[in-house]
């Protein structure tokens, strides 16, 4: 893949996670390694001076060029987005909301392969990512180490031999390790057997974050989890307790889909179609209707059900249908009712090219 | 972090909402999450950092606030008062000036306060700031051994040093 080189190269280049390849990848979008560091000499980014965070953006900048995984990447600096440019980073995960208010010098680097970036200027100096396809904990990890390591090499980094690595927040200091799952668990949540899984996982030391709509449903079926200490355990500890975890939460959730499947099949296959009409002939939809259409066809196409889009097309289908990535599509800006519209199209658009594409099309 | 609802037990479970297309998160303990159903989502206010540090760190008596409400990073010049306030240490030298009041709050966060991760691959070459650090350990050992010549030479050594990281960027100090 060639790197890009441009704002508008990274809008129009597909984010590797989005190929739903990897293992367990129809339940595990992605899995996310991020290390948190900062620059011995310069103040924290709340407490230092504009001009130190320039100096920091061009250190960190400069230390990507003596890595092989992380040179002749793409370096955009927040002041020089625009608002919507900022926002489409955002959708993407690939800055946080405090990185993309654009008010200060920070900034992204992204690495030619798209895996690794690093948000530069954030509560932190460097809060290095490294983001894979499916379930791949010791994969993301290996880039994450790496890349670390080589911007270690030239960068004089906070760090005590006590606590270790010295971050703004004392919640992240030690490791400055946060390694997550994006995990979609429809089964159980349809058999409500959901709580007594997170409860569980929480039991455990281990974060869960749901995404949550309106009225209190459950949007998606997306959780994310991820481990909550960065003091007393290694790196490698925090990856495998999580590893274990994951793979028990992966095993359950199969297991209710065999019994979903077992007794009330034809429910569910209903259930994925409806999901996949409405998204193939809607005229107008709200981003959160997507996500949640998205899920029934994401668990069709885990159930092997033929003639449904691919995983990519439905991982693209989450990303590009939020606000900033139809609107810089689009070119304008739009008020929420004509974005409905714009969303709508973009949907069925994706999807009829899905349905031409190789063994596309309902059967 | 602290449970947003209870303010006593540590926040495991996050909700986001979303409204409008603006997000919103709520993080609670596993008890309140569970009496209200883990379906209730974010109603209010956006949660800061902040508010569960300067909770935890109210937990201290009023003469111990007072005592070290005034302790000042030597570097930074952070007041302790202003971690109490923000949640967020100045600089990475505060983790020493402040490191009585952070030891417990640590141990509170992680269960632990020691690390036990990597650490970093530097160069070859020892980070000026930590040669800087050494010389300044050799120098007070030379002047309590009266040592006095050896301490000037150390001394021109850190002054020399000092003179070179005035020209290079920060952070790119191998």
């Amino acid at each position: 893949m060639n790197a890009p080189r441009t704002f508008a190269e990274l809008f129009a280049a597909s984010a590797p996670w989005w190929k739903g390849e990897g293992p367990h990848a129809d339940m595990v979008l992605s899995t996310r390694i991020r290390l948190a560091r900062n620059l011995n000499d310069v103040p924290f980014t709340h407490r230092a001076r504009d001009e130190q965070l320039l100096g920091v953006l061009s250190s960190v900048g400069r230390a990507t060029q003596g890595s092989r995984l992380l040179a002749d990447g793409l370096l955009l600096k927040m002041q020089d987005c625009t608002p919507v440019e900022r926002q489409v980073l955002v959708e993407r995960h690939l800055v946080s909301h405090e990185l993309g208010d654009g008010g200060r010098p920070r900034g992204i680097y992204v690495a030619p392969d798209g895996r690794i970036s690093i948000m530069i200027n954030e509560e932190d100096h460097l809060r290095l990512q490294a983001l894979t396809p499916g379930f791949q904990l010791a994969e993301a990890w290996g880039l994450a180490d790496q890349a670390d390591d080589d911007l270690g090499g030239s960068l004089d980094y906070a760090f005590s031999d006590e606590i270790g690595y010295l971050t703004a927040c004392p919640t992240n200091a030690g490791t400055g390790l946060r390694a997550s799952v994006l995990i979609h668990l429809p089964a159980l949540v349809l058999l409500e057997e959901i709580q007594r899984v997170l409860k569980s996982v929480m039991q455990v030391g281990l974060n869960v974050r749901g995404l949550y709509g309106e009225h209190s449903e459950i949007m998606g079926n997306l959780f994310q989890i991820s481990n909550q200490t960065t003091l007393g355990r290694s790196e490698r500890d925090s990856i495998e307790s999580l590893e274990r975890v994951t793979r028990q939460i992966i095993e359950t959730e199969e297991r209710a889909r065999e019994r979903m499947l077992r007794d009330a099949r034809t429910q569910l296959e209903d259930k994925v179609w409806r999901a996949y009409g409405t998204l193939r002939y809607c005229r107008s939809i709200q981003a959160k209707e997507v996500i949640n259409l998205c899920s029934a066809v994401r668990l069709g196409v885990a159930m092997g059900l033929e003639g449904l889009p691919p995983l990519r097309t439905v991982n693209e289908l989450l990303v590009m249908t939020q606000p900033a990535h139809l609107q810089r599509q689009a070119g304008t800006e739009m008020s929420p009712a004509e974005r409905n519209v714009y969303r709508a199209r973009v949907v069925r658009e994706r999807l009829t090219a899905a349905e031409h594409g190789p063994g596309g099309g309902p059967r | 972090m602290l449970c947003q609802i209870c303010g006593k037990n540590p926040a495991s479970v996050h909700f986001t909402e979303i409204h409008d297309n603006k997000m919103s998160e709520i993080h609670v303990c596993e008890r309140c999450a569970e009496e209200k159903g883990m379906h209730t989502p974010a109603q209010q206010h956006k949660f800061e950092i902040a508010d569960l540090l300067a909770g935890m760190v109210d937990a201290m008596t009023h003469t111990e606030e007072e005592r070290v409400g005034h302790v000042q990073c030597p570097r930074c010049g952070l007041p302790y008062s202003s971690f109490k306030e923000t949640g967020r240490l100045g600089c990475g030298e505060c983790y020493t000036a402040f490191q009585f009041q952070l030891r417990p709050l640590l141990r509170r966060i992680h269960g632990d306060t020691r690390h036990r991760g990597k650490t970093p691959k530097r160069g070859a070459v020892e980070s000026s700031t930590r040669q800087i650090q050494r010389l300044h350990d050799e120098l007070q050992r030379a002047v309590e051994r009266e040592e006095f010549e050896r301490a000037a030479g150390i001394r021109d050594q850190i002054r020399r040093l000092e003179a070179e990281r005035q020209t290079t960027p920060p952070g790119d100090r191998a």
